[in-house]
């Protein structure tokens, strides 16, 4: 009686356990079922690297070359940010940090991360644009430079955090073995610790570009919404989710602004797909190499 | 002949040991310089290099502060009693923010409800029942997927799932269901994290004595686990009562006239409301004083939130590590 009741305890958590596989493939399927009707109509190649997103004119124009692109200068003016300032503060905090600082400043970085997205929208669109806008005497402050830097200011905590834990496995004896040959602290930092913590670094910067990639809230109220090819970084600029956030409550269902949102949205995942599997490739072969369990 | 030969070959050799001995003293002494001067320049590097990431931790902590110092002080000037406890009046510029804040409530229970169970039980059967490692690889990499789908995504999945297919409509069921899904991962991998910090010896104790799995699970690794679930749990609420994206089809509204009446009605939701304040209607100055606000108390509430977790898993770690 035990015995068949523990199987079927058993069986429940087996089903419960296979949940987030079935939304994770129950999202593939839904975004190629939406996305697929457009493709019928335009080829995926000018869907691509179609130059015009206008998707309301008749006939409408579905290229998102403008919108890529603008994920793209989004990003990697995030990226410009977020980077030095994570994997600095990370190195701060393994490195000098005292035991009593890092109690306070850990805590704080957690904090940081948890601040929601449309926050940080809001502090863009409210203090951050109009303050740069006085500053650089831009037309506009709600542009790709705006968003860049509250994007980057939102993908630090998270490269940091990534960035420290990998720089804390990385093991004593590296250190000692430095040290023990006259390298200074800041010799076994560049030398030694950070290449050996490389992988684990990389893993935190791939992880941030995808989180800033994928951010909407933010880019959809700081970068402008303008659907063409920025020329500057001072332009108004339309990210790929951007345009999914603010079209979708328009587009009536089923029509093809519908399907194309959703298209979007399935290059969307894709590319963050991509990114995620190339840093859980990176990270389990950076706990090999520093022989810790995969 | 040898005679004479003799002295000035003694009187060479002597020159020339002294000349080696004055060269071998020069070049003891560059080298010594010049390990000095290597010594100096790389502890000028090495300040340098503590300097710069001294100011990149500055740097980030000094955005935490600019954020939460604006908010916080422009937003204080809003909150009050009415603010709270009433609904928006004369096109959202003036009244309270209350059916909003009680539409994120719901949002956040729900979601919570949905993905606490969820969660739970695929870090038990994870850590307990230690399935073959294929199995293992394939959930956690779906996790991990799940974790970096992008916000707007979740959005999209719960418009064709939950709205259209089900056929639940734009109602908090949808929202709650779309963020559910969102911070599934979270509540996993905190469930995960408190399941592995229970010792060994407890399940091994509670086996040797007699009891079964279940009883094990039940009994013992549960109750010793439940501070860090809750950690995650809370966690997942600040995460929950943030994300805007996923309830921007399934469940939000600009403007309702009353409180959401049962789990199938649209809601007002405070982080919808913040970017319905900042981008749509005709005045903008109030409706800027009032989204200071509503982000004070989405602030407040996460921060809250946050600070209750670190504290319990502060707790929870001095008590495991003595």
């Amino acid at each position: 009686m035990t015995k068949i009741k523990e199987r079927i305890i058993k069986g429940i958590f087996t089903i419960l356990a296979f949940a987030s596989l079935i939304f994770l493939v129950g999202i593939i399927i839904v975004l190629f079922r939406e996305a697929l009707p457009i493709f019928k109509k335009i080829k995926v190649f000018e869907f691509i690297f179609g130059k015009f997103w206008y998707p309301t004119y008749d006939p409408a124009e579905f290229g998102i070359l403008p919108l890529i692109l603008a994920s793209i200068w989004v990003s990697t003016g995030a990226m410009l940010i977020c980077v030095p300032l994570g994997v600095g503060s990370a190195l701060y905090l393994n490195e000098l940090a005292s035991p009593g600082q890092k109690a306070i400043l850990k805590p704080l970085v957690e904090i940081l991360a948890s601040i929601p997205s449309i926050v940080y929208g809001f502090f863009g669109m409210a203090i951050l644009a109009p303050f740069l806008q006085n500053l650089f005497h831009l037309s506009i402050g709600l542009c790709a430079f705006t968003a860049g830097l509250t994007l980057g200011i939102m993908a630090t905590p998270v490269v940091c955090s990534i960035a420290e834990d990998a720089l804390s496995y990385v093991p004593r004896s590296f250190r000692e073995a430095s040290f023990a040959v006259g390298a200074n602290r800041w010799q076994t930092l560049i030398k030694v610790v950070i290449p050996a913590a490389g992988s684990g670094i990389s893993t935190a910067i791939i992880l941030g570009m995808s989180r800033a990639i994928g951010e909407t809230m933010t880019v959809l109220m700081v970068a402008g919404g303008a659907a063409v090819i920025p020329k500057s970084f001072f332009d108004p600029v339309r990210p790929m989710t951007a345009a999914i956030a603010a079209e979708m409550g328009e587009a009536p269902m089923g029509s093809d602004h519908y399907h194309a949102l959703f298209a979007i949205a399935l290059i969307l995942f894709l590319v963050t797909f991509i990114f995620n599997v190339i840093a859980e490739v990176v990270s389990r072969k950076y706990r090999i190499k520093l022989g810790l369990s995969g | 002949m040898r005679k004479l030969i003799f002295p000035v070959r003694c009187c060479l050799t002597a020159g020339k040991n002294i000349v080696q001995r004055l060269k071998t003293k020069i070049m003891k002494k560059e080298d010594k310089r010049t390990i000095c001067r290597q010594a100096d320049s790389s502890r000028i590097k090495q300040k340098i290099g503590f300097g710069i990431i001294s100011l990149c931790m500055f740097t980030t902590v000094l955005f935490l502060f600019a954020i939460i110092c604006f908010i916080g002080v422009k937003g204080i000037r809003v909150i009050s009693w009415e603010f709270l406890t009433q609904a928006p009046r004369d096109s959202m510029t003036a009244g309270g923010v209350a059916p909003a804040i009680v539409g994120t409530i719901c949002l956040t229970l729900g979601a919570v409800l949905f993905s606490f169970p969820l969660g739970v039980a695929c870090a038990i059967y994870l850590c307990e029942y230690t399935p073959k490692s294929y199995i293992v690889n394939i959930i956690r990499i779906s996790i991990n997927n799940l974790a970096g789908v992008p916000s707007v995504v979740f959005g999209l999945f719960g418009l064709a799932v939950f709205v259209k297919y089900f056929g639940f409509g734009v109602s908090i069921l949808s929202g709650s269901l779309a963020l559910g899904i969102v911070v599934l991962p979270v509540i996993i991998s905190a469930a995960q994290e408190a399941l592995l910090a229970v010792p060994q010896s407890l399940r091994e104790a509670s086996l040797a004595v007699g009891a079964t799995k279940w009883q094990t699970i039940k009994k013992l690794v549960l109750p010793a686990a439940m501070p860090g679930i809750l950690t995650g749990v809370i966690l997942s609420i600040g995460r929950v009562a943030g994300e805007t994206a996923p309830i921007l089809f399934t469940a939000a509204a600009f403007y309702l006239k009353g409180y959401p009446k049962s789990i199938f009605s649209e809601v007002m939701a405070l982080p919808y409301h913040i970017y319905a304040l900042m981008t749509e209607g005709s005045h903008p100055d109030q409706q800027t004083a009032i989204a200071y606000g509503c982000c004070l108390i989405l602030l407040c509430l996460v921060l809250l939130v946050s600070a209750i977790a670190i504290f319990i898993r502060q707790k929870q770690r001095s008590y495991y590590h003595g």
